[in-house]
């Protein structure tokens, strides 16, 4: 088990660096991206680029600025954006984080209960009415992009149903310490979008499990044991089913951490990691991207191992085998 | 089923795009068209009207007649519906162009991986991680950013800025892992079954065996990933232009025209609510499609992506 | 081995009469068991015989409402204990399941739920059908375990199935099946998945399994060794119809129905030397192909214009669905030829 965590460790690390290294060559080796340019301004004069050039290392070999710009980032943790000159990256991550944190973790809880609430609703009404619509729904919730969801969202709750919901606010995000009512009202609406298309894709993965898992020999003992189908259906059937859920759960999860739920976060206002990645992006801030990126990496990495733990947990033949 | 004439439709509707912009309604949807004027019920109105709070502009409504200006008029008063069924091409091309990169793309990969495994294994497996360790918009925003301005200009290959090969690329790119992982996780268990040893007993060479052996039965997996695969990027591509790093002007798309709508949310939702339900009954018919592909060839099927 | 009467007695554990079950599939009516009439007395082993296909696994699923196929019909009437089951509902049928009658499937690999460990699994059947707390239950678990031969019960309560052999795990089903002390239990193929040695084993264990708690045996199987070893009465079927049934010994030594030679004469006895195995000529049908008249004619060495009609199961005790005579069945038996028994 032991010489098991350190290989994955092994992998994680390396995972990481190659992708601060491939985030790294992007920008700053491809052929017609000029970072002193992006810094300076698009009508800067030759000196003031190579003034700027000289300033920012950017004349120095590739791996030097690399490795300058990793040391800076991780050690020194004085990394400072290409764009807003002299403003530390750092703190710029670890204030949007929260925001991502409470987007992310409101949706989840959404997305986990409905999700898999639907999906066992589906498969123990199988075949009756209730079972297609939700799948349908479900098709329906994957099918809609984000910000779309967003906007009708805003549009109905500011517009036409103004008189109703004016209560709900339209955007902007309120810290937890600062006023907890606030800040889940605000949430609200984000948690909403953002937990609808999660949702759709679990309660159909979970219906194809559970029903997948209702046609195997185990369950057959189960029903001659004289249990009553409920309890066939909870404690043995989606118990066996989790399994899938979770590992999916996991990779999402550490998905949106790192960044992935920017869409809702543009369109809603919140100034969270994926905002921030992104006007980064835009911008051409290679710091700033640098340090998101790898934020997100490592979350996604981490995610990564706690889904194969969970696994092992939940799945007593795969400890066996590990 | 209702799903296949549902895409069939919204695919000839945009197909015939220049038939209706040009005998139908009269209009050319590309330039801005901020003097233009609009016959209505006999009366002249002017496209972009005065608004009625405030400053500004504002371009009329849907008039909810087909001949003209069917939804109505975007900020730089051009015709809607005309612009949709013009964007509705670019989406639909970018979506099941990027598909069908994607899937042979991920499909070479992962029966190479899988088959040869070894070194080849570890290192399209590590490729796949690294690529699917980032969130998958991130890394077509990262692209897309980079490559959108300058091109592709690599030894032999060149790409204009503007071009549409771009976005179609980056997002097949980005999905390869999703539709690579589980073919190579399906080549892993068929190397192991006895007609494979079967067939490198009796002195075939791999490209035989790749092509008769595996291909056929990593056929059907990729063909019921690929229905879904055109529906996650048309979705990604309108995300992208939505953020105006997917599909540049003067092309439009469905998530360009969307953006386009964006001020005008409150006055005029059309502009960017339309976009929306195409992409929304597009992609709905191409996932009841792919579940119904699932299910016609292997009902038992676990289409999940292997480690 | 004490011979009971097969008769309709009012003190039947369970009574099978006339029961048939099909299932429409896209290519036609599937009719898995065709008129199905058996008896079983108290502390009474029957064993039901026949080939893949022959609808004897069907029969006694159906018995439990085990069959949940929603194109299946099923007709005809299972009484237990007096009570007519046959068409109950899941609630009604849930005391009797695994409380009154327990059932062992066919793979020990798949049948217990992976994920908990055995003595859970016990215990919920327990709990399930009698008042016991949770330590009391733990503790019949952990009793019946090492009844049934599972060494260091205690601690092995709390394993996984998956940390069992095959042989062990099926025990383990059987410690499961009898935990209620079953009126009847209903063994499916319980040793076909298992190597001889382990077979004998079990087989041995349901032998005195069945002395101890003094319950009913039904053993569904394909091998008449088990049949010859176990069974105090037998019911041969084919293609879903029974074709000849009685008395262990009967049918073993004078058996009437020509798929029973064949099955008799498949079984190598030791001290005879035949040439080759003898084996039934032809292969099992297509369930969709079941001729009008008697299904084994097609692969019947005997088969007369008669047989164009179907047989119904005729005699007393011992009966048999076949139109030979008794005149021409002494005349075949007497001449000695290589699969004749």
């Amino acid at each position: 088990m032991f010489s098991f965590i350190i290989r994955r460790l092994v992998s994680a690390f390396f995972v990481m660096f190659s992708i601060s290294v491939m985030v790294f060559l992007i920008f700053f080796a491809t052929p017609g991206v000029n970072p002193a340019a992006r810094i300076a301004g698009r009508s800067a004069s030759p000196q003031v680029l190579a003034q700027v050039s000289a300033e920012f290392g950017l004349n120095r070999p590739l791996p030097i600025r690399y490795a300058l710009m990793m040391w800076h980032l991780f050690f020194k943790q004085d990394l400072t954006s290409y764009v807003n000159i002299g403003v530390k990256v750092i703190p710029q991550i670890t204030g949007a984080a929260p925001v991502t944190l409470s987007l992310i973790v409101g949706a989840a809880v959404i997305w986990l209960v409905v999700g898999v609430a639907l999906g066992v609703v589906a498969a123990a009404n199988r075949g009756k009415w209730i079972d297609p619509l939700i799948m349908f729904g479900g098709i329906a919730a994957v099918s809609i992009p984000v910000f779309w969801l967003g906007q009708v969202v805003s549009l109905l709750i500011q517009r036409k149903f103004h008189s109703v919901f004016s209560w709900l606010p339209g955007s902007g995000f309120v810290p937890l310490t600062q006023s907890p009512w606030q800040w889940a009202l605000h949430l609200l609406l984000p948690w909403l979008t953002l937990a609808t298309l999660y949702a759709g894709v679990y309660a159909r993965v979970l219906r194809a499990e559970l029903v997948n898992a209702m046609n195997e020999d185990y369950v057959r003992t189960a029903r001659a044991k004289g249990l009553s189908e409920r309890r066939i259906l909870i404690k043995h059937a989606l118990r066996c089913s989790l399994v899938a859920v979770v590992s999916l759960f996991g990779l999402d999860l550490g998905s949106l951490v790192g960044g992935g739920a920017l869409l809702t976060e543009v369109v809603f206002g919140l100034p969270g990691i994926g905002q921030l990645t992104y006007t980064s992006l835009l911008n051409l801030d290679l710091p700033v991207i640098m340090a998101c990126v790898m934020y997100g990496a490592f979350f996604i990495v981490l995610a990564s191992a706690i889904v194969d733990v969970l696994y092992a947990y939940l799945d007593p033949r795969v400890r066996v085998a590990k | 089923m209702i799903a296949l004439g549902v895409l069939v439709f919204i695919v000839t509707a945009c197909l015939l795009a220049p038939v209706y912009a040009n005998s139908i309604a009269h209009v050319n949807p590309f330039p801005a068209n901020v003097q233009g004027t609009i016959r209505l019920g006999g009366k002249t109105l002017s496209v972009l009207q005065p608004s009625s709070v405030g400053l500004g502009v504002t371009p009329i409504g849907p008039t909810w007649n087909f001949s003209t200006y069917f939804l109505g008029a975007d900020p730089q008063g051009r015709d809607v519906f005309a612009r949709l069924l013009y964007g509705g091409r670019v989406s639909l091309l970018i979506g099941f162009s990027s598909a069908i990169v994607c899937c042979a793309i991920a499909a070479l990969l992962g029966m190479a991986a899988g088959y040869f495994g070894g070194v080849m294994d570890w290192i399209v497996s590590r490729v796949f991680d690294i690529v699917w360790a980032f969130p998958v918009l991130l890394f077509a925003i990262c692209l897309s950013v980079i490559l959108l301005t300058s091109g592709i200009n690599i030894l032999f290959i060149h790409i204009a800025a503007g071009s549409l090969l771009l976005p179609i690329l980056i997002i097949a790119v980005v999905y390869v892992p999703y539709v690579g992982r589980p073919v190579r996780g399906i080549v892993l268990t068929l190397r192991e079954r006895e007609f494979i040893q079967a067939a490198i007993g009796s002195g075939a060479s791999d490209w035989r065996i790749l092509r008769k052996e595996i291909w056929p039965n990593v056929a059907p997996t990729v063909m019921v990933f690929f229905p879904m695969m055109v529906a996650f990027n048309m979705l990604t591509e309108s995300s992208l232009s939505f953020l105006s790093v997917g599909v540049q002007p003067p092309n439009a798309s469905w998530g360009t025209i969307s953006n386009d709508g964006l001020q005008l949310l409150y006055t005029r939702p059309w502009v960017s609510i339309a976009p929306g339900i195409l992409i929304v009954l597009t992609c709905a018919a191409l996932n009841v499609l792919g579940d119904g592909a699932r299910d016609a060839f292997d009902p038992k099927a676990k289409l999940r992506g292997g480690a | 081995m004490p011979m009971s009467v097969a008769t309709a007695t009012s003190d039947a554990v369970l009574r099978v009469r006339d029961l048939r079950v099909s299932f429409a599939t896209r290519q036609g009516l599937v009719r898995a068991v065709d008129g199905l009439t058996l008896d079983v007395a108290p502390k009474e082993v029957v064993g039901i015989v026949g080939e893949s296909g022959s609808g004897k696994s069907v029969a006694m699923y159906s018995v439990l409402g085990l069959v949940r196929d929603a194109n299946a019909q099923i007709t005809g009437s299972v009484e237990f204990e007096g009570r007519e089951i046959l068409g109950l509902s899941d609630k009604e049928m849930q005391p009797l399941r695994g409380g009154q009658i327990g059932m062992i499937f066919q793979d020990p690999m798949t049948a217990l739920t992976p994920v908990y460990a055995v003595g859970r699994q016990i215990v919920e059947q327990i709990r399930q059908h009698t008042d016991m707390t949770k330590a009391q239950a733990k503790e019949r678990a952990v009793e019946l375990l090492a009844e049934v031969g599972i060494p260091d019960a205690r601690r092995r309560v709390e394993s996984f199935p998956h940390e069992f052999s095959g042989g062990m795990r099926q025990r383990v089903v059987i410690a499961m099946a009898l935990s209620c002390n079953p009126r009847l239990l209903i063994a499916d193929e319980p040793t076909t998945a298992l190597d001889v040695t382990t077979q004998a084993q079990i087989l041995d264990l349901m032998g005195r399994l069945r002395d101890t708690h003094g319950s009913s045996i039904v053993i569904i199987t394909h091998d008449m060794g088990v049949i010859a070893e176990m069974a105090d009465r037998v019911t041969v079927m084919y293609a879903g119809r029974p074709v000849e049934s009685g008395p262990e010994v009967d049918i073993v030594r004078s058996p009437r129905h020509p798929y029973t030679w064949g099955l008799l004469g498949a079984v190598p006895r030791i001290g005879e030397r035949s040439e080759r195995l003898a084996t039934i000529p032809g292969n099992v049908m297509s369930p969709l192909d079941v001729p009008v008249g008697c299904a084994f004619a097609p692969r019947c060495e005997y088969a007369m214009p008669a047989c164009e009609a179907r047989p119904e199961m005729r005699g007393e005790g011992h009966q048999h669905a076949c139109w030979l005579s008794d005149e021409q069945r002494v005349a075949i038996r007497a001449t000695p030829t290589k699969d004749a028994p």
